[in-house]
């Protein structure tokens, strides 16, 4: 009956838990919502590009 | 093979928000993450060949990453011993979110953490990698990155119990214990 009440620790450790993996989500998620940094995207096309003249050669 | 498979680099620039939030979580340095990333990304497109389509993408470039990450913090841990506090300290630099007090704590416990359990617990609790996958990624066996996980969220929640038993219940006795030693 009074059980819940005689195991503050168990309902301590499940709030806890439930915020960590709150925090943790909200951490990743709002960098990931960052999208893709100009310096990264600007990599990709411009490797593309280079990798196109450098190793055009390549039989 | 001459030029980058458009297919590819579009998965590539699709994986890329992941994989800064990845490194930013693990190493808790905004700067060092993001090179890490470019790291990661000049790595792959040197390897590409090595990347079999149709298999997973991020999961691929992740393991470039973490591989990269660890073979760097060994480097660095002989350096600089302190590199939990420091990442405490970069982490507490990111933008605060509003409303969010007790962020600030998750971070600096986050950054208490061992790095192979911090690496596991993100990779399945924001990343969303399958636990089959995770222990493909960190090189290791399946049961290895369950018990990193339950050790993560174990030494976190006591960690942030210690701290936010203010919030739960009164903590007077404490507070007066710790308040109190200075009459004396």
């Amino acid at each position: 009956m009074t059980d819940a009440a005689a195991k503050p620790d168990a309902t301590l450790g499940r709030e806890i838990q439930a915020k960590i993996g709150l925090q943790l989500r909200t951490l990743y998620n709002d960098i990931v919502s960052e999208g893709v940094p100009d310096r990264f995207a600007d990599l990709l096309n411009k490797l593309d590009k280079s990798s196109d003249d450098d190793k055009g050669s390549k039989a | 093979m001459t030029t980058l498979d458009p297919e590819l680099r579009q998965a590539m620039l699709a994986a890329v928000p992941s994989l800064r939030a990845f490194a930013i979580s693990l190493c808790g340095n905004v700067d060092r993450a993001d090179d890490l990333v470019q790291e990661a990304l000049l790595r792959a497109l040197t390897n590409i060949e090595s990347f079999e389509p149709g298999t997973n993408m991020p999961a691929w470039l992740f393991t470039i990453l973490r591989n990269q990450f660890r073979s760097e913090y060994r480097k660095r841990r002989r350096e600089v011993e302190d590199a939990n506090g420091k990442y405490a300290e970069n982490l507490k630099s990111l933008p605060e979110q509003p409303g969010h007090i007790e962020f600030a704590e998750f971070r600096e416990a986050l950054g208490q953490l061992p790095s192979d359990q911090r690496e596991a617990l993100i990779l399945i609790g924001a990343s969303g990698f399958s636990y089959e996958e995770a222990a493909k990624i960190c090189g290791c066996a399946v049961g290895t990155i369950k018990s990193r996980v339950n050790r993560a969220r174990t030494r976190l929640g006591d960690m942030l119990s210690i701290q936010g038993s203010e919030d739960i219940g009164p903590d007077a006795e404490l507070r007066s214990v710790l308040t109190g030693t200075d009459p004396g």
